[in-house]
């Protein structure tokens, strides 16, 4: 179908902006209410965990985009009537990014990012 | 066996829900020891369901992570209930679970 | 929290150190990151700590003088050795060798006799790394020597470094019913399920106080993730509110935080925490002698210090818990002068008898401290290795590095232990482990392009001085033989390192250096030699009998003037 054609698309943008537009059908957003929680460092860029919450309600979709990613949107979700604004979910990362969050609550899109940073190891103290 | 654990726990009106999947979930970026690409391989859609309800609809592209991670929250269930989990991916095989919410 | 008591009368020079009365109802005891240190050793504090951003000037980021001022403490004197690096070896040969558990095992008897139901808390960095006998027996010295010692709650970091099975066993059997090891960071990879208890609750003379454990959140980063594959870390500092919270309605009325996050981590979580009263920190290896008061986001005041290492410290909390809340407290971190404490003897004579055992390691039988006193090499030089960069025995590690497997640069991990050599001592195979014993020995060489080179410098700096602490590792910048550059902890990563050279030679980012290394996270590490770091140490001074670091590769520093982290020597 043309609708699950285009859901598809969004993985294949180059960009956050690309992707949200594809998965979402608008690239515009305000900041709101969203807790991203992911480990500040990654202990292993190919299973880093990422868990969205957030307290606004009438939340219909979910979107995590990893922005340094050569293919930055990693998953998007709908939302059934009564169920929680709160996704968890591990996703691959090639090098320290942004990690954005992106939520449609009423028609309206709401966006908030944390860095997760990729890092060599070793040396520690 | 089912390449699906799920624990379904209601608390306080709410039930959350963790599930492991077994899947590859291979990029089609990787290539194997003799230079030939590994095909992509990965889940596209995973969706929950109590009775007729939908509650979740996952869309994943391939990098989720291998054996892959998914964790939700939902109201209005009863203990008791039959949650439904399902996958499909893109050479369109797929697999589901039921559990019962505790 | 009003603290008619905060330094008191430390900062003067006292005619008994350990002369202490308690103070309130509530005492914890505190060391951490001894490192495997059985006995009395010498280490130095470092001259090198920047602070960047916030932190800039901020203990812990205070060196010598600076930090003499700061806790108004006068030189030379007793604390100020203690406390710095100032006239070190003047001021070390004069009061002698510091730490040793024999020594400790008094000093813990004299503060808990004073203090009916004081607890001891162990911060963790206990099992290693930089312990001949810690490696050889799977960490067993230290097992014992803490059940001999009363240890009632400990954490971790290095611990890990002996593998999750190793760990297990030791929590299940020899600690069961005697030590907790706590950790609420530490979750099962698959489902995220705590792996430890996160927290205690002990009642001491009436009042309910919960010990929450913060294992090391960076372990399967900064050591090897294979030892430890099943297990995640973190800082995890919402996970961290609930178990706040959970205690506290568990009945807890002071809520102490046993951290391992290193100190600029723990003054963060301090202020984006609520609840917690004190934290007791390690990891970072600061003496720190006085508390510091954050306010958390709710308004309330966390203490927050760090215990210093290598067990040349016990630090020492009373607090006055009255109709409610905490009325008063005294710290003190109390330094363990081995030439002022009579050894426990029984503890002394548990040291004598672990360390003169024989073991089988790596195929070969031998008497540990037979193995550990044999002289090397004597050194002309202070070999020490605390400090953000580059250490006299670094130098001599790279040095060894690059001459036994014929490298052009040599990269020695940024490690904040291992113990101090005098000039003119003898350099002992004790020395060579205290600086390289640990689980993942292997020397390593291998072609690295000018490019990446700069990639790894750059990346370890920024887990320096990344001005977000919860970006931090906590970990010393790598320590470079060879190579020269400069460094300006005050930009981002990608722009602090600068002017890389070779021999007088730009390094080229395309160009190919052959690098020398050791202690790789990988689990097969690439360019093994399958020689082990003690062993190329060990030949080196074998071959050259004296050494002297005539020239300390320390990096050019650049944005750092005025920072009272830095002083040179
Ligand atoms: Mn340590
Ligand atoms: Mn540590």
């Amino acid at each position: 179908s043309t609708v699950l054609a285009s859901a598809r698309e969004g993985f294949e943008a180059g960009s956050v902006s690309d992707a949200l537009k594809s998965v979402m059908g608008s690239d515009s957003h305000d900041s709101g209410d969203i807790t991203i929680s992911a480990p500040e460092l990654a202990e292993n860029g190919a299973v880093v965990p990422i868990t969205v919450e957030s307290s606004l309600t009438g939340v219909t979709d979910i979107a995590i985009l990893a922005a340094a990613n050569n293919n930055p949107l990693t998953s998007s979700y709908k939302l059934g009537e009564g169920t929680k604004a709160y996704v968890a979910t591990r996703i691959k990362m090639g090098d320290s990014s942004d990690i954005v969050a992106v939520l449609k609550a009423n028609g309206q899109l709401y966006s908030s990012s944390r860095e997760v940073k990729v890092t060599i190891g070793g040396c520690g103290g | 066996m089912s390449s699906i654990r799920v624990r379904a726990q209601l608390s306080d009106g709410v039930t959350n829900v963790r599930a492991l999947i077994s899947h590859p979930m291979e990029t089609g970026q990787r290539t194997d020891s003799g230079g030939n690409t590994i095909p992509a391989h990965y889940i596209t859609e995973v969706k929950a369901k109590v009775r007729d309800r939908e509650i979740l609809t996952a869309n994943w592209g391939p990098s989720i992570s291998r054996n892959p991670y998914l964790s939700f929250q939902f109201e209005g269930a009863s203990s008791g209930d039959t949650l439904e989990l399902s996958w499909v991916d893109n050479n369109g095989d797929s697999d589901s679970t039921q559990v019962q919410i505790r | 929290l009003p603290a008619s008591a905060r330094l008191g009368a430390a900062g003067k020079n006292p005619s008994d150190p350990y002369e202490l009365p308690a103070r309130g109802n509530v005492s914890i005891l505190h060391f951490t990151d001894c490192h495997g240190q059985l006995l009395p050793v010498y280490f130095r504090e470092p001259h090198i700590n920047l602070g960047v951003a916030e932190m800039k000037g901020r203990p812990p980021h205070l060196v010598g003088k600076a930090l003499l001022e700061r806790y108004g403490i006068d030189h030379p004197g007793l604390l100020s050795h203690a406390y710095t690096y100032l006239d070190y070896v003047k001021l070390a040969e004069h009061y002698g060798r510091v730490g040793g558990f024999a020594h400790l095992a008094t000093l813990v008897k004299k503060v808990r006799d004073q203090r009916p139901g004081a607890l001891l808390l162990d911060g963790g960095d206990t099992w290693g790394g930089g312990s001949g006998t810690g490696l050889w027996t799977h960490a067993q010295d230290m097992v014992d020597a803490q059940l001999k010692l009363g240890v009632d709650i400990m954490t971790g970091h290095w611990e890990f470094t002996f593998g999750a099975d190793r760990v297990r066993e030791i929590v299940e059997n020899d600690f069961a019913g005697h030590i907790e090891f706590l950790a609420q960071n530490v979750v099962d990879v698959d489902w995220g399920d705590r792996i430890f208890k996160p927290y205690t609750i002990r009642e001491m003379n009436g009042v309910n106080v919960a010990v929450i454990g913060q294992s090391f959140p960076y372990t399967p980063i900064a050591n090897p993730r294979h030892m430890v594959a099943e297990w995640s870390f973190g800082i995890r500092h919402g996970e961290m509110q609930d178990t706040v919270n959970n205690a506290r309605a568990d009945g807890a009325e002071v809520v102490i935080l046993l951290s391992h996050n290193g100190m600029d981590v723990d003054i963060k979580l301090a202020q984006v925490v609520d609840g917690i009263d004190a934290i007791m920190g390690g990891h970072t290896h600061d003496a720190v002698p006085a508390p510091l008061e954050i306010k958390g986001p709710e308004g309330g005041t966390c203490l927050v210090t760090n215990g210093g290492s290598n067990g040349k410290f016990l630090g020492v909390l009373d607090l006055d818990f009255r109709d409610g809340r905490i009325r008063d407290y005294q710290y003190r971190l109390l330094p363990v002068f081995a030439n002022l404490i009579e050894p426990d003897p029984d503890m002394a004579r548990y040291i004598e008898q672990v360390r003169d055992q024989e073991v089988t390691y790596d195929g070969q039988t031998f008497n540990m401290k037979d193995a550990l006193s044999e002289e090397l090499a004597v050194s002309e030089d202070l070999l020490y290795r605390r400090g953000n960069f580059n250490g006299t025995f670094d130098q001599l590690i790279c040095d060894a590095l690059m001459e036994q497997v014929d490298a052009q640069i040599a990269f020695s991990p940024g490690f904040r232990w291992g113990t101090t050599v005098l000039p003119g001592m003898p350099i002992t195979f004790e020395h060579v482990m205290d600086q390289t014993g640990l689980t993942y020995p292997a020397v390593t060489r291998n072609e690295m392009s000018g490019a990446m080179i700069k990639e790894i410098l750059e990346d370890v700096a920024d887990n320096l001085y990344n001005k977000d602490p919860f970006y931090q590792q906590g970990g010393d910048m790598v320590r470079v033989g060879g190579l020269q550059y400069s460094i300006d902890p005050t930009r981002s990563i990608g722009e602090r390192i600068g002017d890389m050279e070779l021999n007088g030679k730009p390094i080229a980012p395309n160009e190919s250096y052959v690098v020398a290394g050791w202690a790789s996270v990988q689990e097969q590490p690439a360019g093994n030699t399958g020689r082990k770091i003690w062993d190329v140490v060990a030949d080196y001074l074998r071959d050259h009998e004296t050494v002297s670091i005539s020239e300390l590769n320390e990096p050019k520093l650049r944005g750092v003037e005025g920072n009272p982290g830095v002083s040179s020597v």
